[in-house]
């Protein structure tokens, strides 16, 4: 968003930066690391991408209106747990998928429970449920795995468009990310999230129904990770209780890396997507390099941490610029204005 | 997230005189010692181990390790931050501390001590330099940490494994040596609660964190140096975190890069069970301390009491939601009573 309130205002846009570094990293990998460019690797970056490109979705909606969920690797988790227990149990592929969806969107409505009604920071209940439904997780499931779901589902999950790299399900992903980018970007619901995030007393006092408006977002947030639960367990044919562990890390920093402020009120769908390329093509790359996933996650904490400290470094760095020109020539007109 | 949310009146730190709000908190914490009761006499009766001198023991050396964490946490928790790092930190102090020993025998207990401690105020240091400096929601630098903190440690520890032949006797007997009866990792425990407890108490520093906490802006109005106690605050979460790894690492003699993995969840609990309110500036370190005998105790329960062990991430996760339900109920009670009571002068 090029508006004048920019953090980084017109130095050069977040979005921008993100996109042209995204594209940096994937030449420079395409060229240094071994495998990088290939169209299977390119298959399986893609593949990788899409549970945190998923899920950034809604959570960008929820960071946006100043709110946050941690909970929803967790909900993951226990959607694709409960996914393998019911098949165990000999439900119909047909009858658990949409349960499953169900079961997310319920999850996220204890969330956004206590978190509008009864006005409980979502920081401190997201983590709570984070726990609960990872524990939760585990109770119906242990730590065992089911792993005999129907082949006709899984190779969809992990196949590809006729023999090219572009996998089946990238198609539903772009409509979806464009149909939320649409409600973001054109709808009255989208400049209500982002009133919300900007003053929410504002928001409320121009009737803007903030409590009801958060609540639904919580509700999507969770039937879209339960969604992301069902893609999980196929594309890798177990149903697990940790699968998508510590995954909410990966969401938030990506989220982050696109621009969206932490302090609510500011981001783009198309930045968010870019970052969630960005740090999916970086993960990647690195992991083709025999970087192990313990130090991906320095990568990840460091690109999260990066990504909030450097709006914030670039813009105090301006003010004292402007401040020291204003110093030097007294009453001449700012050369930025 | 919630920066602009008006505080909760400040509970404890107001209420020498006002005995109804000194009530409400102490109702609070005698509430967790109801719990515990319950719990302990119930478990007792199912199972007569539970309460054998090895089982208490246990206990006792699992809340000590806890408590440490917590009463850190706390200091974090009521400047109206968050220390999410910890469970990283500790591993790291501990993988540090655990080959500094294997590699030095002869050194004495107290460098390992002073080692883990030195390593997590570096860590600990950084978050606060971070949250200071950056501008930018603990939540959002502790949640990076943790991950790269964590990471350091693979990276450093590379799968290796420090067990317990390889350590010096001295250090793994200061894990389980006691005196007069009472674990050496129980009587430091005790210490750091009853310092911390007294500093947040009687001295300035500690109530200026409750002031921070209550109202970061009138804090700096009143001319409390809020971005260096913040810092200060992140620094004693860290050192502590850090002291933890040490008591973990001579506890269980086993040290590998995961050591304390998803500690942060049980800390934030018992911190937040134990009545440190997450909106800042209300609870007592005395409250994190049960909040961690609470915990530990459940876990052991739950042993005992042959339910599957998976029930105890549920139930720390449930005691969250419970804990924060339960002091925004409280802070919305004591707010109607402090109104009355205004419209009446």
């Amino acid at each position: 968003m090029s508006e004048p309130g920019n953090r980084l205002g017109r130095l050069f846009s977040w979005d921008a930066a993100v996109v042209l570094v995204t594209v940096v990293v994937v030449l420079v990998a395409s060229g240094a690391v071994e495998n990088f460019g290939t169209s299977r690797n390119f298959t399986f970056l893609l593949l990788d991408l899409l549970p945190i490109a998923l899920i950034a979705l809604p959570m960008t909606f929820i960071i946006v209106t100043g709110e946050i969920d941690l909970s929803v690797a967790s909900t993951l988790g226990l959607t694709s747990a409960v996914m393998g227990s019911l098949w165990d149990a000999g439900l119909s592929i047909e009858m658990i998928i949409p349960l499953c969806v169900v079961l997310g969107a319920i999850l996220g409505a204890v969330n956004g429970f206590f978190v509008t009604v009864l006005k409980l920071p979502a920081l401190a209940v997201t983590i709570g449920t984070l726990a609960l439904y990872r524990g939760l997780a585990f109770v119906v499931l242990g730590d065992g795995a089911v792993a005999d779901f129907p082949r006709d589902y899984t190779s969809w999950v992990t196949g590809t468009i006729g023999d090219g790299p572009i996998p089946n399900v990238l198609i539903p992903l772009i409509v979806v990310a464009a149909l939320f980018g649409l409600v973001l970007h054109a709808t009255p619901i989208g400049r209500s999230v982002f009133a919300a995030g900007a003053g929410e007393q504002a928001a409320r006092f121009a009737g803007i129904r903030t409590g009801r408006l958060k609540f639904w977002l919580y509700v999507v947030s969770g039937a879209v990770a339960g969604v992301a639960g069902v893609l999980w367990t196929l594309r890798y044919s177990s149903a697990r209780a940790d699968n998508g562990f510590g995954l909410e890390l990966a969401v938030v920093a990506a989220v982050l890396l696109g621009g969206v402020s932490i302090f609510g009120g500011k981001g783009t769908l198309p930045g968010v997507l870019a970052g969630v390329v960005l740090l999916a093509s970086l993960q990647n790359a690195l992991r083709l390099q025999d970087v192990s996933n313990e130090a991906l996650n320095i990568v990840t904490g460091v690109l999260l941490i990066v990504s909030v400290l450097l709006p914030n470094i670039v813009s105090s760095a301006r003010t004292a610029l402007r401040r020291r020109n204003r110093a030097t020539a007294p009453g001449a007109v700012s050369p930025e204005r | 997230m919630n920066a602009t949310k008006v505080a909760a009146p400040p509970r404890e730190s107001s209420s020498d005189r006002s005995s109804w709000t000194a009530n409400v908190f102490k109702a609070r914490e005698s509430g967790i010692v109801l719990a515990l009761i319950v719990l302990v006499a119930f478990t007792a009766t199912q199972n007569s181990r539970f309460l054998s001198g090895q089982s208490i023991r246990d206990i006792l050396l699992g809340t000590a390790i806890l408590a440490v964490l917590a009463v850190g946490q706390a200091v974090v928790i009521i400047t109206r931050n968050i220390d999410l790092s910890v469970g990283s930190v500790l591993g790291l102090s501990a993988f540090a501390v655990g080959s500094l020993m294997r590699d030095n025998p002869g050194l004495p207990v107290i460098v390992a001590v002073l080692a883990g401690i030195a390593v997590g105020a570096v860590c600990g240091l950084l978050n606060g330099v971070l949250v200071r400096f950056g501008q930018v929601p603990a939540l959002v630098v502790t949640l990076g940490t943790l991950y790269a903190f964590r990471g350091v440690s693979f990276f450093w520890a590379g799968g290796q494994q420090i067990n317990a032949d390889k350590l010096p006797a001295s250090f793994l007997d200061f894990g389980t040596a006691s005196i007069l009866g009472i674990p050496w990792l129980v009587l430091i425990a005790v210490v750091v609660l009853v310092i911390a407890g007294i500093v947040l108490r009687s001295y300035r520093a500690g109530r200026e964190l409750y002031a921070m906490g209550s109202s970061p802006q009138a804090a700096k109005l009143a001319g409390i140096k809020v971005g260096r106690n913040t810092s200060a605050a992140f620094l004693v979460s860290g050192a502590l975190a850090g002291l933890a790894g040490v008591l973990f690492a001579a506890r269980f003699g086993t040290v590998d890069a995961a050591a304390g993995t998803g500690y942060e969840l049980n800390v934030v609990a018992a911190a937040v069970v134990g009545g440190v309110a997450v909106f800042g500036g209300s609870g007592s370190v005395w409250g994190a301390g049960l909040g961690a005998l609470l915990l530990t105790v459940i876990g052991s329960a739950l042993a005992v009491l042959d339910i599957n062990q998976f029930w105890q991430q549920a139930i720390v996760g449930a005691l969250i939601l419970l804990a924060i339900g339960a002091d925004r109920l409280v802070a919305v009670r004591v707010a109607k009573a402090l109104k009355k009571r205004d419209s009446h002068v």
